[in-house]
């Protein structure tokens, strides 16, 4: 190899970072430590994946990657879409005010997610059966819940809105008190200036 | 010639200016303290049932090696399981917002192209799915079995078990590869780095609220899962609070039985006409003695009490209750053994996965271990397991077996 070709060889690092890397990262694409942790993590995975689909294996694998498809592909689509829906429609003077929709509807949304069996009553002769205690009582608790929490939004909002100091409201009541101070001053003007007029030619 | 100004790169769908590594470090650095958590105290919940006594207690008798770490569980203090199923059920509630955000905040790294770059993140890849399926698979099963709803396809000990195992080789390795990210962007926050990285919106949309006020919001979700759940494994006045948790709220019953029902009589196949007069109590030793007791001939024995809570897998407990009845130390001393020994229990019932149940010598031992009469100065009402139910402090509820039809005392492993 000529000295040339060698001493531009050389230099190939420099002009393309990914052959600075080390060997194992130029084809492996990580770093090397990652591939031993990995290796170690997959076998312990191994070991209980094989007790984990021991029984329906076919309805546990859709389970599992199920859930995170459900997830990734439904869920997360879905309430990005409601919530861009939700600003679109609420947003349009005041951005500030769609937080006073979203706060209550994805408190009330989250208590929805976790307790829908009992919410929704999905099996209300079995939990009676079991338990000894009636479904109904959940679905209530809900409503009510998610009537206070938009209640409670409401009356913040309102609060800000109209009686905070720097709230619009009070500039623009301010500002009308003013105005009619101004005028009625104007007013008084006008009726001095009226007396102190010299009389008019009989 | 004419210019096209065709745009580089696709329009990028995610412009939500709040994703961004620091935002995720934050709810990551969250659940690496909580994911332990419920890690571990599922594991204690695991040796609560004491699973190598007998294969009655042993849901997952193919564990192998997972079982490494298995001990006798104690009988003091007499609300651990209490605190540590009551630990696990309620932070895995409260925890679902903050995974919800996490996995929204990294959302879009699902869709990096190309889908591959290397062998090396091919096989990270692969464990991802391990992580958030893993996540969303204990995190489902747990919630629908603590609501009694069990559409899951399976038993759900085994389920819970071995998928908690595949989820934490996972989470280990993420843990092990990301966290020193996630100090190192929060560490430059703090001196006024800019925030860079594939997470960060190229074409960030305008925001409609702040980074603080989405972790308010998340955190406000977990405040509000919180207060309307934790009252089941608090107790006291809590329980009214607990609204939408599945046994919080209003008690059922009226005087002495005022208390939580795992499972009622009729749905363990438990007749009141089983439970009355012919009742006899079998009690058996290693000798083969075997005596037939009454209930009356129970209440002959000598009768002590004992302040114990009942504390239920699905994460729920009773307050102390003043149980009274006969120690079951005095019924092995009875069938001919020194006491301090194993006992097999059998109930009436036909239904029910613990309808047989075994109690390590320790638990037999202990002077607050009864077999229980009466509840707060009053029988036993069918529902809470009359004739005579088992009660041993800090044993998971379904070792305190209800209706008791046979006594077997004499070493079990």
């Amino acid at each position: 190899m000529s000295g040339r070709a060698s001493r531009w060889l050389k230099r190939l690092p420099k002009l393309n970072p990914h052959l600075n890397l080390h060997p194992t990262e130029r084809w492996y694409g990580e770093s090397p430590l990652q591939l031993p942790l990995l290796a170690a993590s997959f076998a312990l995975a191994w070991y209980a994946g094989v007790r984990l689909l021991a029984g329906d294996a076919w309805g546990v694998a859709m389970w599992f990657v199920g859930a995170a498809l459900l997830h990734d592909l439904v869920l997360v689509p879905l309430y990005s879409l409601a919530d861009r829906a939700a600003c679109k429609a609420l947003g349009g003077r005041d951005r500030s005010a769609v937080l006073y929709a979203r706060v209550p509807a994805f408190l009330s949304g989250l208590l929805l997610l976790v307790w829908y069996p009992l919410i929704s009553r999905a099996r209300p002769e079995h939990y009676a059966l079991v338990t000894g205690r009636s479904e109904d009582a959940f679905l209530q608790h809900w409503l009510l819940l998610t009537a206070g929490l938009f209640a409670a939004s409401a009356l913040w909002f309102v609060t800000r809105t109209f009686l905070a100091p720097g709230s619009p409201w009070r500039q623009a009541h301010r500002a009308r008190r003013q105005e009619r101070k101004r005028e009625r001053e104007r007013e008084r003007q006008r009726r001095r200036e009226t007396k102190e007029r010299p009389p008019t030619d009989h | 010639m004419r210019d096209l100004h065709l745009p580089r790169t696709l329009p990028d769908p995610w412009r939500s200016p709040l994703r961004g590594p620091r935002f995720t470090a934050v709810l990551g650095l969250v659940l690496l303290a909580g994911m332990p958590l419920l890690f571990v105290t599922g594991l204690l919940s695991y040796a609560a049932y004491n699973p190598n006594l007998a294969a009655v207690n042993d849901k997952t008798p193919d564990k192998g090696l997972l079982g490494f770490y298995l001990f006798s569980w104690p009988t003091d203090p007499h609300w651990l399981y209490r605190l540590t199923q009551g630990l696990h059920v309620t932070v895995g509630v409260v925890l679902v917002p903050v995974l919800l955000a996490k996995l929204w905040s990294v959302v879009p790294k699902l869709f990096t192209l190309p889908p591959v770059r290397s062998l090396g993140h091919a096989l990270e890849r692969l464990s991802l799915l391990l992580l958030v399926g893993g996540a969303l698979f204990e995190f489902v099963t747990g919630i629908l079995n603590v609501q009694l709803d069990y559409l899951f396809p399976g038993s759900f000990y085994p389920l819970h078990f071995y998928g908690a195992w595949v989820f934490i080789s996972a989470f280990a390795v993420h843990a092990v590869l990301r966290v020193p990210q996630a100090l190192r962007v929060l560490r430059e926050r703090k001196a006024g780095v800019a925030e860079t990285g594939d997470l960060v919106p190229a074409q960030p949309a305008e925001p409609t609220v702040s980074r603080r006020g989405a972790l308010a919001m998340v955190g406000a979700g977990s405040l509000l899962l919180l207060v309307t759940t934790a009252g089941q494994s608090i107790g006291g006045v809590w329980r009214r609070t607990a609204l939408l948790a599945p046994h919080g709220g209003e008690d059922p019953g009226t005087g002495s039985d005022r208390f939580q029902i795992n499972k009622t009589a009729a749905v363990a196949g438990v007749r009141a006409a089983d439970a009355g007069a012919p009742w006899r109590l079998v009690v058996t030793g290693p000798s083969g003695t075997v005596h037939r007791l009454t209930r009356a001939d129970l209440l002959q024995l000598p009768q002590h009490t004992a302040s114990l809570p009942i504390a239920c897998v699905e994460g729920w407990s009773t307050d102390d209750r003043r149980w009274s009845g006969v120690r079951l130390r005095d019924l092995a001393v009875l069938a001919g053994t020194d006491g301090d020994t194993d006992v097999f229990v059998e109930s009436l019932q036909q239904h029910g996965a613990f309808r047989k149940a075994a109690l390590r010598h320790n638990q037999v031992h202990d002077p607050r271990s009864l077999l229980a009469l009466r509840v707060d100065g009053a029988d036993l009402t069918l529902d809470h397991g009359y004739p005579a139910r088992i009660i041993v402090p800090a044993a998971p509820g379904v070792l305190n077996t209800k209706w008791v039809a046979r006594l077997t005392f004499g070493a079990l492993r």
